[in-house]
C-alpha cells in the first residue's frame, strides 16, 4: 500500500501561551516544535499498516525549512519518503494550504502512482481550521471522514471507526481513500537509534508551490482572560487528608 | 438571513443544535436578519423526526425550518451532508451559515464549504457582521482547543459559512415562548448517489457507566504518578467517591494507561464538581480539558506547579502518601 500522511509543525509550549509583540504568531522563541498530536499519531497508523501489508510510507508538510525537522522524526519512527512545500513563512490560510496540498498530491500521484490510503489529523494543534483534509479531499475527488480512532484494512476497503456518545460508529470506504484521525488511535513509537540514524539520510523533496489565498485572514492572537483563584494550602504531605475530606463533605461528593 | 444546522442524531436533536440556536440568535439580531434552521435527514423511524426538531427550533428563535431527505441521508454522512448544506444554500441564498463547532459540526460545514468553493471560519466565540461599508465580517476564534483566541477577518462573495465553538453559550429556549411551531418547508435535493460511500454503515453500542465527560469526581494522575500500578490508589479513590480516573499526556504516552482517561487538548474535556489532579504539572494543554471542573485541587511536589497555582486548593506532598491517605480518611468516617 502507498500511504501519504499531511503533518504540520507546531510549537509545543508548556505552562501558557505567549505571543510575539505583533500578535502574528505564538512565541516560539524558547519553544521546541512538534508535529501535531493527532498526526504524529497517523503517521504512526501508516508505519503500522505496512509493516503488516507492506508498501510504503510518505510525509508531506507545508512549512518553513525547518519543518524538515518534523519530516525526519516521522522517519525516524518509519515513513519512507518526505515532502516539503516550503513557505517564505507568510500567511497561509486553511484555503491555501489545502490547495497548495492538492496540486503537491497530484505531483507526487502522477509521478510514483496514486496513494490508497491519505491520512490527516482531525485538526491542527494551533490554528485548528477543522477544514484542510476536507477541501484536498473534495479537489481529489476522494472520499474523507473525520474523527476516527480505529482502522481495519480488509483488501482494498477500510473500516474505520469513530466515536460517539455511549458506542461507535463505523464507516467503510473503498480504497483509494482518506481518513482525519485522532490521537488514541494508537500509541506512537519512540524513534529508536537506528531509526534516528536512517531518518539523517533521508532525502527529502522540496517542492515550491504556491496557491491563491482564501477569505480567511488572521488579525491578532492574544490570551483568554485568565481566572485567577486563590490556592488554599490544605496542608504538606498525608497529614492533609483530614482536611481535604473536609472539602469533599462540603462538596458533597463523599 | 441565518440559516442554523441543526446537528441531530438519528431523528434526535442534540445539545449541539440547541447551542448553534442560542448562539445564532444573537448573531441573526446583530445581522438584522431571521434566523432559519435546516434538518438533514429524516431521522430513525422510532426517533422524534424532523416536525418535533423543527418545535424545538421554534422555542430556541428559528422562524422557518427546512427539512432535507434523501434515501442517501439514512443515517449520518459527511459528503451526504455537506452536499445537502450546499444545495440548501444555493437555493436559499443566505447571508451566513451556522452549525455548532462539534465534531460532526465542524466537519459537515467544511464539506459544504469546499462545494460552494467559499471559506469557512471554524470554532467561534463571538461574531460580528460586516458593518455599513465594511464588506468583511470579523470574528474571535479559539485555537488550541481553547488556549489561545484570535481575532480574524473573513472576505466573502457570497455567504459566510461559520462554526460557533462548543459550549460558548449555554443553549436557552426564546421567552415567552412563540405561540405557534414554525413554518416547514421540505426542500428536494436529490443527491448523487454515490455520496452514500461516507455513510455511517453500522453502530455500536458500548455499556453505559460512569464516563469520564460525565463523571462527578476525576482523580487526576501525572507523570509524577510514575508507573502503571502507580495508579491503583488513584482507581481506589475514585471509586470510593464515585467518580473516574483521568490522567495527562505524559502518561497515555508512556503507555500507563489507555488514550480514554486523557484529559486535556487532544483528549477528554471534564466537568466534575471536582477534579483532584496529582503529579500533573498543569501545562495549557492539559489545562483546557480541566478548566471545565467546578473546583480543583491539586496534589503536587512543587508549590510552584500550573495546577498548583491555578488551583482552589492544594495539597503540598508526594501523591503516593496524600492519596491512600486520603481514602483512609474516607475510610475511617465513613466506620
Ligand atoms: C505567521 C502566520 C500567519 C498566519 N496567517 C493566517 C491567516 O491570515 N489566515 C488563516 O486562516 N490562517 C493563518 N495562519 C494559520 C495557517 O497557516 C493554518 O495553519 C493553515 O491554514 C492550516 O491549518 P488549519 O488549522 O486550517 O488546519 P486544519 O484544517 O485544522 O488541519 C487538518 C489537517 O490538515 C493537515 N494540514 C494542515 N496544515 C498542514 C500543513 N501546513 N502541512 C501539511 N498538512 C497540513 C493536517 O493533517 C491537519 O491535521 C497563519 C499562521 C502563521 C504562522
Ligand atoms: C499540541 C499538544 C497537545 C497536547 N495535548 C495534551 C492533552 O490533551 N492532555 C495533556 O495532559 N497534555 C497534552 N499535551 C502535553 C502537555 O504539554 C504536557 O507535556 C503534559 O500535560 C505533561 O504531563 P504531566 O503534567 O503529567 O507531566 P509533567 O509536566 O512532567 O509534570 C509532572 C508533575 O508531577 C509533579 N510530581 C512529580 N512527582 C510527584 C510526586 N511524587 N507527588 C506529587 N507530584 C509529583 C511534578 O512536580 C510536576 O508538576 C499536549 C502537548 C501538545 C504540544
Amino acid at each position: 500500500m502507498r500511504i501519504l500522511c499531511c503533518v504540520k509543525r507546531v510549537p509545543a509550549p508548556g505552562a501558557r501561551i505567549n505571543v510575539t509583540a505583533d500578535g502574528l504568531a505564538v512565541d516560539a522563541a524558547h519553544l521546541g516544535f512538534t508535529t501535531s498530536p493527532h498526526e504524529e499519531c497517523g503517521v504512526e497508523e501508516a508505519v503500522q499498516i505496512t509493516e503488516r501489508t507492506g508498501g510504503e510510507v510518505t510525509v508531506l508538510t507545508l512549512g518553513p525549512a525547518e519543518a524538515a525537522e518534523q519530516l525526519r522524526y516521522a522517519a525516524s519512527v518509519g515513513a519512507h519518503h518526505g515532502v516539503l512545500i516550503q513557505t517564505d513563512g507568510a500567511a497561509w490560510d486553511p484555503e491555501r494550504t489545502a490547495r497548495a496540498l492538492t496540486a503537491a498530491i497530484e505531483a507526487l500521484e502522477e509521478s510514483g502512482g496514486p496513494f490508497d490510503l491519505i491520512l490527516f489529523g482531525n485538526e491542527s494543534a494551533d490554528s485548528g481550521g477543522f477544514q484542510v483534509g476536507v477541501r484536498v479531499c473534495y479537489s481529489l475527488g476522494r472520499p474523507i471522514v473525520n474523527g476516527i480512532k480505529g482502522i481495519e484494512i480488509n483488501g482494498s476497503t477500510l473500516r474505520a471507526r469513530r466515536e460517539i456518545d455511549g458506542g461507535f460508529e463505523v464507516y467503510e470506504l473503498a480504497m483509494p481513500a482518506a481518513l482525519g484521525v485522532k490521537e488514541g488511535i494508537n500509541l506512537p513509537r519512540y524513534p529508536t537509534m537506528r531509526g534516528r540514524l536512517a531518518s539523517k539520510k533521508l532525502a527529502i523533496t522540496t517542492m515550491e508551490i504556491d496557491a491563491e489565498a482564501g477569505g480567511q485572514a488572521l488579525v491578532r492572537l492574544h490570551r483568554p482572560a485568565e481566572t485567577l483563584s486563590q490556592t488554599t494550602i490544605l496542608g504538606h504531605g498525608p497529614e492533609a487528608a483530614p482536611a481535604v475530606v473536609d472539602v469533599l463533605e462540603e462538596l458533597g461528593v463523599l | 438571513m441565518l440559516l442554523v444546522v441543526l446537528e441531530h442524531d438519528r431523528g434526535t436533536l442534540g445539545e449541539a443544535g440547541r447551542e448553534a440556536l442560542t448562539f445564532g440568535r444573537t448573531l441573526a439580531a446583530k445581522m438584522g436578519a431571521e434566523m432559519h434552521a435546516a434538518v438533514i435527514g429524516a431521522g430513525a423511524p422510532e426517533a422524534a423526526g424532523p416536525d418535533a426538531i423543527a418545535a424545538e427550533a421554534g422555542d430556541h428563535g428559528a422562524v422557518r425550518v427546512y427539512t432535507v431527505d434523501d434515501g442517501v441521508l439514512s443515517d449520518f454522512g459527511p459528503e451526504a451532508w455537506g452536499e445537502s448544506i450546499a444545495r440548501v444554500t444555493g437555493l436559499l441564498a443566505p447571508d451566513a451559515v451556522l452549525a455548532c463547532g462539534s465534531e460532526r459540526g465542524n466537519e459537515v460545514i467544511a464539506q459544504a464549504a469546499v462545494r460552494l468553493d467559499a471559506p469557512m471560519v471554524a470554532n467561534c466565540t463571538d461574531i460580528t457582521p460586516p458593518g455599513g461599508d465594511g464588506a468583511e465580517w470579523s470574528m474571535i476564534r479559539v485555537q488550541w482547543g481553547g488556549s489561545l483566541l484570535e481575532d480574524a477577518t473573513l472576505s466573502t462573495a457570497g455567504p459566510a459559512l461559520l462554526t460557533c465553538a462548543l459550549h460558548t453559550v449555554a443553549s436557552s429556549p426564546v421567552k415567552p415562548p412563540p405561540s405557534a411551531p414554525p413554518p416547514v418547508e421540505a426542500i428536494d435535493v436529490d443527491l448523487p448517489p454515490e455520496l452514500a460511500r461516507t455513510v455511517v454503515k453500522e453502530r455500536v453500542v458500548l455499556e453505559a457507566g460512569v464516563t469520564l465527560p460525565t463523571a462527578p469526581v476525576v482523580v487526576g494522575g501525572g507523570r509524577g504518578v510514575g508507573s502503571a500500578e502507580g495508579f491503583a490508589p488513584l482507581e481506589e479513590l475514585a471509586e470510593l467517591l464515585g467518580g473516574r480516573v483521568g490522567c495527562s499526556r505524559a502518561v497515555t504516552n508512556n503507555g500507563w494507561r489507555p488514550h480514554s482517561d486523557q484529559v486535556g487538548q487532544t483528549g477528554t474535556r471534564i466537568a466534575p464538581e471536582i477534579y483532584i489532579a496529582s503529579g500533573i504539572s498543569g501545562a495549557i494543554q492539559h489545562w483546557v480539558g480541566a478548566m471545565g471542573s467546578k473546583h480543583i485541587l491539586a496534589v503536587n511536589i512543587d508549590p510552584e506547579a500550573n495546577m498548583v497555582v491555578k488551583a482552589d486548593w492544594a495539597v503540598i506532598g508526594d501523591l503516593h502518601q496524600v492519596i491512600p491517605a486520603i481514602s483512609a480518611e474516607i475510610r475511617r468516617r465513613w466506620s
